[in-house]
């Protein structure tokens, strides 16, 4: 049996500054997960990701991350993802410099 | 030190000139992210979890003070005051952004440096004994050698495309500091009957399958070397793997062809190749050789040294540690720990890197070194400038007393910052400092190096850490795996696993139990981790790490 569809955000690293970005509903790119669209649908999911790869002037590397639904948006389910939407854990640089996100 | 001629300055500025209009196609959308990443790759530039990542060599590990500032330039202007030296005798910067790399590269240029062949599937940045040309066991300095193999193998038509990544390490001392068994080609210079030449030695490395280098010759005269390491490379790129990244490094085309067949091809080759040369590498080693001209050390009484180190014991302590022999008498090799406790392992900030410019500058004929253990070396001090040097450092933050000791750990960026990683290793190795330091435990406790890796790639040299961590990923959550007994010098072994790997919040705990078993079993304090472990084996410290393991067998 295919292993059931977990919900998915799309999110790549922006072409000039290099940070961590995520694909919105709007078809905006943010900075904070809590923006991106949940994806519940694989099939949306692959549209989604294709819509992400032709915007290769604006962003680099698009992928489908694993999240859940939370009370402010996505949060991610893997501690990978969880280091990309704040930065490094030995300075407070990255994300958390502007925006805290305490980790869980 | 090297002084780019004509001819390394033109190119350099060519290739800065190629990589920024490549740039400005990236981003004018001339160029696809597929056609981009090869060309940023061959000139240093990563894109890692939170940002790119510029990587700058440091060919055989050494600086003058006016690149050292150069770098903290670079740390300011384009990056976050910091850069961060790795295991590579590289430093890299975690923060530019893509439109700024061309003007960093120029700035670079400079003061003679570069991003090249820092990536990519060619011959990497040549790292060196980060004690060359200072060290008292020391044949010869071999720095001229390996400037001469930076610019053989920089734009190396024949080696631009090969299967995997490919490293050299050179020393000039049979004590190895430079971990030339652990290199794909590893290089001591040897003088046999007068000629000086090379012992050399093929197919080490760590990553995924850990490999010891094995002798492929015991001696090439130096006339004939540069030929030979050609004839070495040459029959890799043309038998290596390409099918399979995992077994492309000549580490495994050793071990699958055996020794022996690589050597009878290697000397085939050779054949072939050393016609090619016809002794215009030898005029060029020459040339090289007057750029490293010993300095003239300066004479002068040592006696404020010594009544330093009789009334003062915090300079003693640092005096104990830090300071190795140097090849004349009254000088001394001072390695600056930038790994305080507590602190990232291999980070310094610009005002650290122009401090320490200032001093190379001021008492140590203008050089510095960065050594593959990430650590800044002044490799040339009179005895008598110490107590100055450590008085300037300590208001720095850069006077801790720790090499060789247990918080001097190798560790790499992690997941922290490396896209490649599956486990953090900074906040580990932060841990482990800060622990022992509370536990007023680690000059007791002596020479006892931890290396931790953040993947499988083993940056951070964990196969050959007395104690190596490996981070991985197991299920979702960060594993530990220790492995104990690795060696990373003359009497290179890679270390035993211990067993089941530990939890973030156990591996600090874990690394207590073995060494606390270390202070138990070790018939003196003379007896270094190393040689207890080699002495008393796994079992005892197993029983530590696992005593529900044992209760259970019992």
């Amino acid at each position: 049996m295919p292993r059931a569809f977990t919900p998915k955000v799309v999110t790549a690293n922006d072409l000039l500054e290099g940070d961590v970005i995520y694909q919105t509903e709007d078809d905006r790119w943010s900075r904070d997960l809590s923006d991106a669209e949940l994806i519940t649908d694989e099939a949306h999911a692959q549209v989604r990701l294709l819509d992400a790869a032709r915007q290769a002037n604006k962003i680099v590397g698009a992928y489908l991350a694993d999240a859940v639904a939370g009370e402010n948006g996505p949060e991610p389910t893997h501690f990978r993802e969880d280091f990309r939407r704040t930065g490094p854990s030995n300075y407070a640089h990255g994300k958390q410099e502007n925006s805290p996100q305490p980790r869980a | 030190m090297y002084r780019y001629s004509e001819f390394d300055t033109a190119f350099l500025a060519e290739r800065n000139r190629q990589f920024r209009a490549q740039v400005e196609r990236r981003i004018d959308g001339s160029l696809t992210e597929d056609e981009f990443k090869p060309l940023r790759l061959m000139n240093g530039l990563y894109l890692q979890l939170h940002a790119y990542m510029l990587r700058v060599a440091i060919p055989y590990g050494t600086l003058s003070s006016a690149q050292m500032r150069q770098l903290a330039m670079l740390a300011e202007k384009w990056d976050k005051g910091y850069g961060h030296f790795t295991t590579r005798q590289n430093i890299q910067y975690n923060w530019p952004k893509l439109k700024d790399v061309p003007d960093m590269l120029d700035a670079l240029a400079e003061v003679g440096m570069h991003a090249i062949q820092t990536s990519g599937n060619t011959i990497r940045n040549v790292t060196a004994d980060h004690f060359a040309g200072a060290a008292a066991d020391e044949v010869t300095d071999p720095r001229p050698y390996a400037e001469l193999l930076r610019q053989w193998s920089t734009d190396h038509p024949e080696f631009q495309f090969m299967p995997r990544k490919f490293k050299i390490a050179i020393t000039g001392s049979e004590n190895d500091r430079a971990v030339i068994k652990a290199h794909d080609i590893g290089i001591q210079l040897v003088e046999r009957d007068g000629v000086l030449g090379a012992r050399v030695l093929v197919g080490g490395g760590l990553g995924r399958t850990p490999m010891i280098g094995k002798e492929i010759t015991d001696f090439v005269a130096f006339d004939d070397l540069l030929a030979y390491l050609e004839s070495i490379v040459s029959v890799w790129n043309q038998i290596g793997r390409r099918d399979n990244k995992y077994k492309a490094r000549i580490k495994i085309t050793v071990h699958e062809n055996g020794i022996e067949t690589i050597r009878a091809k290697v000397n085939e080759r050779f054949l072939q190749v050393r016609p090619q040369f016809k002794g215009a590498d030898m005029n060029l080693l020459e040339e090289i050789k007057g750029h490293f001209a010993a300095p003239a050390f300066r004479e002068g009484s040592v006696a404020s040294f010594e009544s330093a180190y009789t009334t003062d014991p915090v300079f003693r302590s640092w005096v104990d540690t830090n300071i190795a022999p140097h090849k004349n008498a009254d000088h001394a090799i001072v390695t600056i720990s930038i790994k305080k406790h507590g602190a990232t392992p291999g980070d310094a900030t610009a005002e650290q890197m122009r401090v320490m410019a200032d001093l190379a500058e001021e008492f140590a004929y203008d050089e510095l070194r960065i050594s593959h253990e990430q650590n800044v070396i002044l490799p040339h001090v009179h005895k008598s400038d110490l107590p100055a040097i450590h008085a300037r450092l300590k208001e720095y933050e850069l006077a801790t007393a720790n090499i060789g000791l247990i918080s001097d750990i190798i560790a790499c960026p992690g997941m922290d910052y490396c896209a490649l990683a599956t486990a953090r290793s900074i906040p580990v190795a932060q841990q482990i400092a800060t622990r022992f330091d509370e536990l007023k435990l680690e000059h007791d406790i002596g020479h006892l190096k931890i290396k931790i890796s953040g993947c499988i790639n083993a940056c951070g040299h964990h196969h050959v850490g007395h104690i190596g961590i490996l981070g991985l990923d197991r299920a979702g959550v960060e594993n530990y795996q220790i492995t104990l007994g690795g060696d990373g010098t003359e009497t290179a072994a890679i270390g035993d696993r211990t067993g089941p790997g530990f939890a973030y919040d156990e591996i600090v705990p874990a690394v207590e139990r073995i060494v606390d078993t270390y202070l138990d079993q070790r018939d003196s304090d003379e007896e270094t981790f190393i040689e207890t472990y080699r002495r008393v084996g796994m079992a005892p410290f197993k029983a530590a790490l696992y005593p529900e393991a044992q209760a259970n067998a019992a």
